[in-house]
């Protein structure tokens, strides 16, 4: 598979990311700059963490107007995978390709930790190679990281399957725990948690190593 | 010319948690009073003046300055020189 990691003014886990698909799952990997309008070649298009556009005006909200959106929006109506981790979920939420907001923590407080996620749903590109209720250790490093959404919202995510990850301990006071969800198809993942900062054992954990191999997996048997 | 004055708040059903804490800063200088504060955002477009002004004020507030999802806006609108 060959993936784009989409670079940001601000972004600052690109690199991270970049490594994970390279050296994590030994795939073909590009950083692609947000001027950008084309992502003809790619199978999968990544949103890294970092502060895109400073965290002006909110969270993820102009980096919705940059030129390389319009691309973002076609993989995830065409059912190409899109992966949004901490800013990258923001984007995609301000984006409405996933319910919901991210707001400012509960406490007020920047979380910067190790936490343990369990994984709510295995039924999709992204988490098929772990088992239900599954816990991992991954780290978080967020301000703005609630997950918020009205109740009707909440009813359809659990009605849909769309929760993909909680927390175990309500870090943040997300809506239910949510760490991160997907969209109705599956093909749209954000998360606050860094999975791409977890993937060998010499950085404190390689539970995230699954979700980037669970996405080989899925486009294995997509293929076939 | 007119001016364009517009504030965003969150929904009265998100907890302002930065609401929360300057009113705990209120408290501590004393003003127990205080019941409420919220924040929220002010802008300021200068615009040129035509015809169907208040729809693409409006747009912008729909599709950038605000997340309808947890805010709300209203705006007033001025005569400037």
């Amino acid at each position: 598979m060959k993936f784009a990691v989409v670079n940001f003014p601000g972004s600052n886990c690109d690199m991270d990311l970049f490594y994970a698909i390279r050296d994590g799952i030994k795939q073909e990997v590009e950083l692609v700059d947000y001027r950008q309008t084309s992502l003809a070649g790619f199978d999968g298009v990544l949103i890294p963490g970092g502060f895109s556009y400073g965290d002006y005006l909110r969270s993820g909200a102009i980096a919705v107007h940059a030129p390389i959106i319009s691309e973002i929006i076609r993989f995830a109506d065409e059912g190409k995978i899109v992966l949004g981790i901490c800013n990258g979920f923001q984007i995609l939420t301000e984006l409405h390709l996933l319910p919901g907001a991210l707001i400012r923590n509960e406490k007020g407080r920047f979380i910067c930790e190790t936490v343990t996620l369990q994984v709510e749903n295995t039924d999709t590109p992204f988490t098929n190679q772990y088992q239900l209720g599954e816990q991992m250790r991954i780290p978080v490093a967020h301000g703005e990281g609630r997950y918020f959404c009205d109740d009707k919202t909440l009813q359809e995510l659990k009605e849909n399957k769309q929760i993909a990850f909680k927390y175990t301990e309500n870090i943040n006071g997300s809506v239910d725990r949510i760490a991160g969800v997907t969209n109705k198809q599956k093909n749209v993942l954000g998360m606050m948690p860094h999975p791409e900062r977890a993937i060998e054992d010499i950085l404190g954990s390689d539970d995230g190593l699954k979700l980037f191999q669970s996405i080989i997996n899925y486009q294995v048997r997509v293929n076939n | 010319m007119k001016l364009v004055k517009v504030y965003v708040t969150l929904k009265p059903s998100v907890l302002d948690s930065q609401g929360e804490a300057i009113k705990s800063a209120v408290h501590s200088m004393g003003y127990d009073q205080v019941e409420k504060v919220s924040m929220g955002k002010y802008f300021e477009l200068h615009f040129q003046d035509y015809e169907n002004l208040e729809k693409d004020v409006d747009a912008i507030c729909d599709e950038l300055l605000t997340n309808p999802n947890i805010e709300t806006y209203r705006y007033e609108i001025l005569e400037e020189k």
